[in-house]
């Protein structure tokens, strides 16, 4: 029987069955997702790299030319005849390497918060899942109130509650910080949700019931069996919690309460940006915005293509 | 049953479950309803000796599979008790409960469920060895997965390969090998053939009856389908709405089938020789087990019914070699394969 299978199917390098397998093959037959998938590794690897690809570093104070504030796009500035590409802010730093410092922050705090989320949610919502009865009641009705209430303003609070826990003198160094955590646990229900509901479907199947037969503890059955049949969907809502979370961090930004303006984030340079606005400095405010358009975009239309390819039923 | 007490591997003492089903909390207060329970399983009884094979037959919502999870520790009884080797598994201690549990497997019925997706043969094979011998090396383990896998008549290069790489007899065949992997005495068989098509059901069951020899195991096997008692049970048990009505040596269950339900079983399975066959059609269908028939549970579908019947709840009787659940019993006319029955009284 066995001898038949290893003759007709020559075992695949683990390249090629990824290369074969439905995830890639819908990938290469959907221009949006590889159109976005393009951009966002392209804004994912300046961020990355800033450091490198930014012509200037805009955050150390030595090598700015007052000068050469509000110098608009593609022409040599005044003070020292340098050329922005996307202009110069009123301190005369170059747009486009504060763009690419501001989109470095603006991805770490959404990567983190999502990972924050996804790890409180996946665990929140596999106990409720496995445990139900009144953990699973007290854990899902925390998650309805907090449903009640829009997830800025959940962020908001936290990060208010947060930042007057923080004594005055590390605000600005724990302003990140404190972001993550507020948006993380703003957004944990989703997670929590889903895996519960797939947690209850896996835990009535046979092979967890044969792992329960032998005595194996609690944790292995919720790590070891559980997490990984369960982290299908996870995978999607991370995705388009992502975009969610970098708009989530740019408005409070925004908003004045998020990354402090000497440690910008796309959100915070936008709010600076809007000051010239009406004064004809329009590059100020429109490339970070572009960018942070641009990054929320794709990221949302890979989680959209994610969903759809690896569960059809959501759709 | 006092005579066959030392070789008793399982003896099952008035075992019941009761399941609340009763609307949310809330929910009664308002309408006012009282607390409802379903009894999925009353008062069985029965005894399974070591090596032997005890059947237990009847249709969905017998209580089968309940008994079964009852049986090897997964529910906790509501009354009653199981008491395997002479120790009471819920009375039992941590250190007790994981030496017993390492003599207790299951089979499960759906090849596709019972192992985990994620997982890679060995794993799923070598889990009860790392769970019963954790100091048993990485290499060992993996020998004894290899070992288990030949036993069963797989390859030990299948080790590496994941369940959705396999057919479900092949599924079968894997799960049977982690039920091994403990060295277990006792194994429930939770209608292991069903799900499987009919020409790997008899591969399945073969493996399973050389394996009872070589190993000396005991089987529990719970199933539907009496071909499959036929060919592997020494006793069989044969369960009504969650209770036993009657238990009996397979050969004589088979030739002399003393309760009406044992009867309309056999007649309603199909046979070789039926062609042409007068049929009586089983009459009625299974109650709702939570309003259930007073008195005898089978008797507003049966053709011998008495006025009693309806009254009181019958008790175990000796009959030849059988135990019978009913008032009846001696007074039934003998059974003929084929027979059409006529009711005796008319209600």
């Amino acid at each position: 029987m066995n001898n038949i299978q290893n003759d007709t199917a020559k075992p695949l390098a683990w390249y090629q069955r990824a290369w074969q397998s439905d995830v890639c093959w819908s990938f290469r037959h959907t221009p949006i997702a590889m159109l976005s998938a393009l951009v966002f590794l392209i804004l994912v690897s300046m961020a990355i790299f800033a450091p490198w690809v930014a012509p200037h570093q805009p955050f150390d104070p030595s090598t700015l030319n007052l000068m050469d504030g509000f110098s608009p796009p593609m022409e040599s500035a005044i003070g020292s005849g340098n050329v922005y590409w996307l202009g110069a802010d009123d301190q005369g730093r170059d747009i486009f390497s504060t763009i690419l410092y501001g989109m470095r922050l603006s991805l770490f705090i959404g990567v983190a918060a999502v990972f924050l989320a996804a790890s409180l949610g996946v665990t929140l919502g596999l106990i409720a899942g496995y445990a139900g009865g009144w953990v699973d009641t007290i854990i899902m009705r925390i998650a309805d109130i907090q449903l009640t209430f829009p997830s800025i303003l959940v962020a908001l609070l936290i990060f208010g509650v947060a930042r007057g826990l923080t004594p005055p003198e590390l605000r600005d160094q724990m302003a990140v910080w404190v972001l993550i955590f507020s948006i993380g646990l703003s957004d944990w229900v989703q997670f929590a949700r889903t895996v519960r509901s797939s947690t209850m479907v896996e835990a009535n199947k046979d092979y967890v019931q044969a792992a329960r037969l032998i005595g194996r503890p609690r944790h292995v059955i919720l790590r070891k069996h559980l997490l990984p049949n369960v982290m299908g969907p996870v995978l999607v809502i991370a995705t388009i919690s992502l975009a969610l979370a970098i708009i989530a961090e740019a408005t409070l930004s925004f908003l004045g309460v998020g990354a402090p303006p000497t440690k910008p984030s796309l959100g915070t340079l936008i709010r600076t940006g809007q000051d010239y606005l009406f004064s004809g400095e329009w590059w100020i405010i429109l490339f970070p915005a572009m960018t942070l358009l641009l990054l929320a975009l794709s990221v949302n239309l890979l989680g959209d293509w994610l969903r759809d390819v690896l569960n059809p039923k959501l759709r | 049953m006092v005579q066959n007490m030392s070789r008793a591997l399982v003896e099952v003492q008035g075992l019941g479950k009761r399941f609340d089903v009763s609307s949310p909390w809330l929910n009664r207060v308002l309408a006012r309803e009282p607390k409802r329970y379903l009894s999925a399983v009353e008062s069985v009884d029965f005894v399974i000796e070591k090596g032997t094979t005890f059947a237990l037959v009847g249709e969905s919502g017998s209580g089968k599979s309940t008994i079964a999870k009852m049986l090897v520790g997964l529910m906790p009884p509501s009354t009653g008790r199981v008491v395997i080797d002479g120790v009471d598994l819920m009375q039992a201690d941590a250190l007790e409960q994981n030496q017993l549990r390492r003599r207790i497997q299951m089979i499960f019925q759906d090849p596709y469920a019972s192992l985990n997706p994620r997982w890679r043969i060995d794993e799923i094979i070598g889990e009860p060895v790392l769970a019963f011998e954790p100091e048993i090396s990485r290499r060992d383990r993996s020998r004894r997965v290899a070992e288990l896998l030949e036993q069963v008549g797989l390859s030990a290069t299948d080790a590496h390969r994941y369940p959705h790489e396999f057919s479900g007899g092949q599924r079968q065949r894997i799960g049977i090998a982690r039920a091994l992997a403990s060295k277990p005495e006792l194994i429930v068989c939770d209608e292991p053939t069903s799900a499987l098509d009919v020409s790997v059901q008899a591969q399945v069951l073969n493996l399973m009856r050389d394996l009872q020899t070589e190993l000396g195991l005991t089987y529990l096997f719970i199933t539907h389908d009496l071909s499959v008692v036929r060919y592997m049970a020494d006793a069989i048990g044969v369960l009504y709405l969650g209770s036993l009505v009657e238990s009996a040596p397979a050969s004589s269950l088979f030739d002399t089938p003393q309760h009406p339900y044992t009867r309309m079983l056999l007649e309603a399975a199909p046979r070789l020789d039926g062609f042409g066959r007068q049929h009586q059609p089983p009459a009625g269908e299974i109650p709702d087990p939570i309003n259930r028939p007073s008195g005898c549970f089978y008797h507003p579908r049966c053709p011998f019914v008495t006025p009693k019947c309806a009254q009181e709840q019958p008790l175990q009787r000796s009959m030849g070699q059988a135990q019978v659940a009913c008032h009846e019993v001696e007074r039934l006319p003998v059974y003929h394969p084929g027979q059409v029955i006529e009711p005796s009284v008319s209600n």
